[in-house]
């Protein structure tokens, strides 16, 4: 073992990180999943969903921001943790207007297979109902639907640091935030393409391609039979 | 799109060297000029500034004072905190909305008022209170605000109108402010006699580490409410590698109830610029930056003069004092309406350009801060605490107030007590003999800390205020026998709603949610189940929000559910009939006309 291992443990496991690492990136190549939605590999954390919410020495930190630590003690699958983690569910699912039923990226939703992961069936928060939400489909070949945004920053970040755009970027504060594009109002008006990875890293159906809709059958989709984070639990030796 | 405004916009820019990381004092000086920063604004800064267009609309459309819409020539804000509408604030905003036939965020046909409201502007000890354009006015009457009006409408500017002029530096030409200080009780460490110069001298007598163990010695904890030791925090960024080092003076006072740091500013500005020179020295900084909230833009000129006498002085500058290797010097970074600025990292966004949204910790900002380097963020008081120590030694320091929190604490006290104002108090005093000394006997709730804090009743009347008890960054508001205390943990959660950035999920849902269900149970809807609810939430919110707005944010709710449950118990019934969680008639609006029909399934 290399002297610069760093020594941890996650739930009693004890897990084996490198100096730099997050708690997230550690517990990954450990196979074990810490629920998470606005991080994503490749990006660097943005620390905003909360879902990562784990228990360090008794503080409660986002494990996709906090570094690796020699002798911390984690707690990531406990009820207290998990309770957290589906009122954050929740609270994402009531702040838009998300209709599973219908929307195209059903099945291969990142937040549909989080709810089905941590048991929710329904919301125990009242639905909010934004008026406020729009849809822009001015560009031939993507839309934004807003209804469906959980302001992960997936889109921001991927644009800005593997498409070298700056396609997109929030505005307006507290419940008013939302993404904006950079133009006067319209997505046709940036310099966004289909092929671009801001368009691809969207976990939910607020960005989406046209013309590809409903694509995958009922069956064949991502999360049809395997739940989020099996992937990453298959690498566990 | 006129050539003139394009000048105008592109100079601007040049006036801060093109700098995007100047993007605050840019979109600023638009809205000042023009009354908003417009869309054509805002292509024209992005252009000059070379950053993406959306970068400065995320900027302007994150402050509250500033705006894509067009505002008026004399912009109205009234002061609408929970003091504020405990004394007068509905009359005014009724006389005002009356008189120049607008509602609050309209303007009217002519261009030339607009109206709108604003959380606490730090004048709680003379509500009500309101801005025109940079003024504030305070103790407004209906009759003192009509004639407001009615000498703007004869053409007098906000700068002009005729008022009576506050106590000490309020006086100052440069200040000229209708504000009183309410200094009540001067203690040894803010409000005593200072000479100027002489605590620095000490300081440039002694190695940076010397002075840094003095604050330690002095077991000095910062006085924004956190309470961490400054000493340690100076240890760390001394310790931090980095070209650059910076010291940050948070004077972002938007703690709904603060007020204090306005009277040192008013009052001890010189103690401020010394206590950062000394910080400056210690950490090993050459520059430092005083953010000063927007509210606060009234004190700012006086504020620039006192900067070039401490430069005059040489107490700023090259070679501070002589001592040749020590430069130091000071800019003011205007804030523009953000409560969530007063947090250390989101303060540095804005510093830095950006919207105000905190970021994400570690790197803490003594290891990576102000554009990556090392910062230290210390609160006005604690600035002039460090002076203080060192002119006066940390041996005397240490001996005032108690053994966990030393010296002096300055608190703001308003509500129901007969001599609102700033304290000087030594820390371990009881919460009673405060009460005594501000004229608030008879209080059934006192707020300490402000939304952020705790309220407690009458049994905690014996508890004292210090670190390890009643923590506080100053604010204290007294409510008395007749104030419904559902209202002010009502307008509390309101304001977080409207303050949280919107960066992190339970901060910006969650407190919403929060807000919905204790109004269901005001309005005698509630189940005992929402009592449940509410600690459940607010204990969701509290623990997974990624900055100190969202980990405070529920207090109001939570503190009142321990210490006056009485009051919701009594709102909520069991057997509640079926309540919609919507209205249906509403919902189905849209697609009734439409349809050109009413529904056939859900009938009125």
């Amino acid at each position: 073992m290399s002297e610069n291992t760093i020594t941890f443990e996650i739930d009693g496991v004890e897990v084996q990180g490198a100096p730099g690492q997050t708690i997230m990136q550690a517990a990954d190549a450990a196979g074990i999943y810490i629920p998470r939605l606005c991080a994503f590999e490749g990006l660097p954390p943005h620390g905003s969903c909360r879902i990562c919410t784990v228990k360090v020495n008794g503080r409660f930190q986002s494990s996709c921001t906090q570094p690796v630590a020699e002798g911390i003690i984690v707690e990531n699958d406990t009820e207290e943790i998990l309770e957290f983690r589906r009122n954050l569910v929740d609270m994402l699912f009531v702040e838009g207007n998300h209709f599973c039923m219908f929307c195209e990226k059903s099945g291969n939703c990142e937040l549909q297979a989080l709810a089905y992961r941590l048991g929710i069936t329904a919301p125990k928060y009242p639905f909010m109902f934004p008026a406020n939400r729009t849809v822009d489909a001015s560009h031939k070949d993507i839309f934004i639907d807003h209804n469906r945004c959980i302001l992960c920053a997936r889109c921001i970040r991927a644009s800005r640091d593997l498409d070298g755009k700056n396609v997109f970027q929030f505005v307006g504060r507290g419940p008013e935030k939302h993404i904006a594009v950079n133009a006067r109002a319209r997505l046709v008006d940036t310099e966004v393409d289909v092929t671009d990875k801001a368009v691809e890293v969207c976990p939910v159906g607020a960005i989406l391609r046209k013309h590809v809709g409903y694509a995958i059958p009922v069956g064949k989709r991502k999360y049809d039979h395997a739940p989020i984070g099996s992937d990453i639990e298959a690498q566990k030796h | 799109m006129s050539e003139n405004f394009e000048t105008a916009i592109r100079s601007m820019c040049e006036g801060v060297g093109n700098d995007k990381a100047r993007m605050m004092d840019i979109v600023r000086e638009v809205q000042e000029t023009f009354g908003c920063v417009s869309d054509d604004a805002m292509d024209l800064i992005a252009d000059q500034v070379r950053t993406p267009r959306v970068e400065v609309e995320s900027v302007v459309t994150f402050y509250a004072f500033l705006s894509k819409k067009q505002n008026g020539t004399v912009v109205f804000r009234l002061c609408d905190d929970i003091i504020d509408r405990m004394f007068g604030f509905e009359r005014l905003k009724h006389a005002i909305t009356e008189e120049l036939g607008i509602d609050i965020g309209e303007t009217t046909a002519d261009g030339r008022f607009s109206l709108e409201t604003t959380p606490c502007i730090g004048m709680c000890d003379q509500a009500p209170a309101l801005m025109i354009n940079d003024e504030i006015f305070t103790e407004v009457s209906r009759d003192t605000l009509l004639d407001y009006v009615e000498q703007l409408k004869a053409g007098i500017t906000p700068e002009r109108l005729r008022r009576r002029l506050g106590d000490g530096n309020n006086s100052n030409p440069l200040v000229s402010a209708a504000v009183s200080n309410n200094i009540r009780t001067r203690g040894e460490v803010i409000f005593a006699p200072l000479e100027c110069g002489r605590a620095l001298k000490k300081a440039l007598s002694m190695s940076p580490n010397e002075v840094i163990r003095d604050i330690k010695t002095a077991r000095l904890r910062g006085r924004g409410g956190a309470g961490f030791p400054t000493g340690m925090k100076w240890d760390f960024t001394r310790a931090a590698r980095g070209e650059r080092k910076f010291v940050i003076c948070n004077a972002d006072e938007g703690e709904p109830g603060t007020f204090k740091d306005r009277v040192i500013l008013t009052e001890r500005p010189e103690l401020l610029i010394e206590g950062m020179a000394i910080a400056g020295y210690a950490i090993g900084a050459q520059e430092g930056i005083i953010y000063l909230r927007g509210e606060y833009a009234y004190l700012r000129p006086f504020l620039e003069d006192m900067l070039q006498k401490a430069r005059n002085t040489g107490m700023l500058g090259k070679a501070i004092f002589g001592k040749q290797g020590f430069d130091f010097d000071i800019r003011i970074q205007m804030g523009a309406g953000a409560y969530v600025c007063g947090e250390e990292t989101a303060l540095i966004s804005s510093c830095e350009g950006l919207r105000g949204d905190p970021k994400n910790r570690p790197p803490f900002p003594a290891q990576k801060g102000y554009h990556g380097y090392p910062t230290s963020v210390n609160n006005v008081e604690t600035f002039c605490c460090v002076a203080r120590i060192l002119d006066q030694g940390a041996g005397w320091f240490s001996q005032i107030g108690s053994k966990g929190s030393t010296g002096t604490k300055l608190l703001s006290i308003s509500g129901d007590c007969r001599r609102p104002g700033v304290y000087e108090v030594p820390f371990g005093i009881k919460l009673c003999e405060v009460l005594e000394m501000a004229g608030g006997n008879g209080a059934v709730a006192v707020q300490i800390g402000g939304p952020s804090g705790q309220m407690v009743g009458p049994k905690d009347y014996n508890r004292t205020i210090c670190y390890d008890d009643l923590a506080t960054g100053g604010a204290m508001m007294v409510f008395g026998p007749n104030r419904n205390l559902l209202e002010v943990v009502h307008y509390f959660m309101e304001f977080f709603v409207e303050e949280s950035c919107g960066y992190c999920t339970p901060c910006r849902v969650g407190n919403a949610l929060l807000k919905d269900r204790l109004e269901r149970i005001m309005e005698g809807k509630g189940e005992p189940a929402d009592l449940d609810y509410l600690e459940d939430l607010g204990v969701t919110v509290k623990s997974t929000s990624r900055c100190g707005l969202g980990q405070t944010s529920p207090n109001p709710i939570l503190s009142t559910l321990k210490n006056f449950r009485p009051l919701y118990e009594q709102l909520v019934h069991e057997d509640q009939p079926f309540q919609a969680t919507f209205d249906i008639q509403k919902a189905l609006g849209e697609a009734k006309s439409i349809a050109g029909r009413p529904s056939m399934h859900f009938a009125e």
